[in-house]
């Protein structure tokens, strides 16, 4: 039973990892109705930034701030240079942008900052917290609780903010309808800023915790693979979905690896989160926590 | 017509406006003016060219020729941002609500010209941004409560009947605290009793906080008994401009609406 409820838990801390992730794609999403390729690039982008300028010198307290401002400025960039011009265009030639826009990064991060493979230590050991060890026996690990304490207090803000703030509604008044949104006076190219910006701030978040836990190297960017389940799962246009959808593939995808992985030779972590989706989305096809689709003839 | 209020100066001058889409004429040399407190209607068979000049109006188009001077400044160039910052809302006749979200929340995005804070400041939720959103929440719900909706407050709008999508879509409208209100045909597709509600919502806006409204109708009983005054279009030009009366005996107008014999 211990044993048990270390896979549970040590699951469902790394689903968080995944919620914020997958909540770079929410974010976009929600107020573009853009699926943004890239997002995962910009994780990778900005894990690579940080290594970067604190190889150059820089103390983590101040590449931190340093990053943050750059992926806010790349934020801001992509809005300006890839989204606006094209406005009123189908929805399948903004993922094709967002496409292009993922190559174009990550060839963009590796010409700066070279393409070895980095080490990232933000100082908080991957090793069993020893009260926890000592009380309950079980084995947790400090990183993991650190980085799903960050993440979760993240993602707390930003539901908040989407759900009880101005701008967090012209978001979700935006990707309903821009017509309509224009029409009340919601200014639409700022809203997309915004977003994108934000949408950077979390990436910088997420590149910093898998970075630390993967090393920073190319293949970061496949992180946003395990984002799909996720958002398929929760919802592609839900803050809590993302959670929520993070924290059962987390905690589902370790205990089956545990518990039914011996039966078919082990090996099933990589593909159970994406059967789970699937048989989710036989049942609900806007996910478990999306906007439920009403169509009306 | 009521007491309480009394029409003042011009609001709205449209002058001389044409609007073509290629070679197809939506709008010929159109000028009327609206002025302030009053109910003023575009009526015209199909096709008149009514839901244009809404648009043109709104900044949805842009006209190739002529002037429209809103509050005694000459607009250039506007688009439905600029027009809606200036003052004016509108509804739309195939109802753009937010369909996913709830009724309280599609009505508190029209107070979002209302609202200051900055992004910082609704980040952090301190000061200015947690009271900005008390303050506003409260006047949307004196909104509900005036168009009677509140057991709808927390229904996604998808889910509405389409009588009541238009009265949520009027609500938002109103919460901006339009100099001008903008009515794309807000009774078409109703039933009887969802008209009269509608009437009674629009004369009690217009009563109550003096709101100069423009508003689209094909219903002729409705737009005779409401409306102050009415403009008449055809094939994009227009034929009549008056109090009810006048319209009714118009000889262009009859024609229009009945045919005419050749």
């Amino acid at each position: 039973m211990q044993f048990f409820f270390e896979v549970l838990i040590g699951g469902l801390l790394s689903g968080v990892m995944y919620s914020l992730v997958a909540l770079g794609f929410v974010l976009i999403y929600k107020a573009s109705g853009v699926f943004n390729f890239a997002q995962g690039t910009m994780v990778f982008f900005a894990a690579l930034t940080f290594v970067g300028l604190t190889e150059h010198g820089l103390s983590f307290w101040m590449a931190l701030p340093a990053t943050l401002v750059v992926m806010v400025l790349l934020g801001l960039a992509i809005e300006r240079a890839v989204l606006r011009p094209l406005v009123n265009q189908p929805q399948i030639s903004l993922f094709m942008a967002t496409i292009g826009l993922s190559f174009l990064l990550e060839g963009l991060a590796q010409i700066v900052w070279g393409t070895s493979v980095r080490g990232l230590d933000i100082g908080v050991a991957d090793e069993p917290i020893g009260w926890i060890a000592d009380r309950f026996g079980l084995n947790i690990s400090k990183f993991d609780l650190v980085a799903a304490l960050i993440a979760a207090v993240l993602v707390a803000a930003l539901a908040f903010f989407f759900s009880r703030t101005r701008i967090g509604r012209a978001l979700r008044a935006v990707a309903d309808d821009h017509q309509a949104a224009l029409a009340v006076g919601i200014p639409l190219q700022q809203i997309w800023g915004i977003v994108w910006a934000v949408a950077g701030a979390v990436a910088l978040v997420a590149g910093l915790l898998w970075g630390a836990r993967n090393g920073v190297q190319f293949a970061l960017t496949f992180v946003a693979l395990k984002a799909l389940p996720v958002l398929m799962l929760g919802g592609l246009e839900s803050v809590p979905g993302a959670i929520v959808g993070g924290l059962i593939i987390g905690a589902s995808e370790k205990l089956a690896e545990v518990y039914l992985g011996p039966m078919v030779g082990g090996g099933i972590e990589g593909w159970f989160p994406y059967v789970l989706a699937l048989v989710v989305l036989l049942f609900r096809p806007e996910g478990l926590f999306g906007e439920k689709i009403i169509r009306r003839v | 017509m009521t007491a309480a209020r009394s029409i003042g100066g011009t609001i709205l001058e449209v002058d001389a406006v044409s609007l073509a889409f290629g070679g197809v004429k939506a709008l010929t040399e159109v000028s009327f003016d609206v002025r302030e407190h009053e109910i003023r209607a575009i009526i015209g068979p199909n096709g008149a060219g009514k839901s244009s000049m809404l648009n043109v109006i709104n900044g949805v188009y842009r006209p190739q020729r002529g002037t429209i001077t809103f509050r005694g400044v000459p607009r250039h160039g506007v688009n439905p941002y600029d027009a809606a910052s200036s003052g004016i809302a509108r509804t739309f006749q195939n109802i753009a609500l937010f369909k996913g979200m709830s009724v309280l929340d599609n009505i508190m995005t029209g107070r979002n010209l209302r609202m200051k804070a900055s992004f910082l400041e609704q980040a952090i939720w301190i000061g200015r941004a947690r009271r900005e959103e008390l303050d506003n929440r409260a006047r949307v719900e004196a909104i509900i409560d005036f168009l009677e909706i509140q057991h709808i407050r927390r229904t996604p709008v998808g889910r509405l009947a389409y009588g009541l999508q238009k009265r949520v879509e009027l609500a938002r409208a109103l919460a901006a605290e339009p100099a001008l209100l903008l009515l794309d045909e807000p009774m078409a597709g109703m039933n009887v009793e969802e008209k009269q509600d509608m009437c009674r919502f629009i004369l009690d806006v217009n009563a109550e906080f003096g709101t100069t409204i423009v508003l689209i109708e094909h219903d002729m009983g409705v737009v005779m008994d409401i409306c102050d005054r009415i403009v008449v279009l055809d094939y994009g030009r227009k034929i009549g401009d008056g109090a009810a009366d006048e319209i009714r005996g118009n000889q262009a107008v009859i024609d229009a609406y009945l045919g005419v014999a050749h």
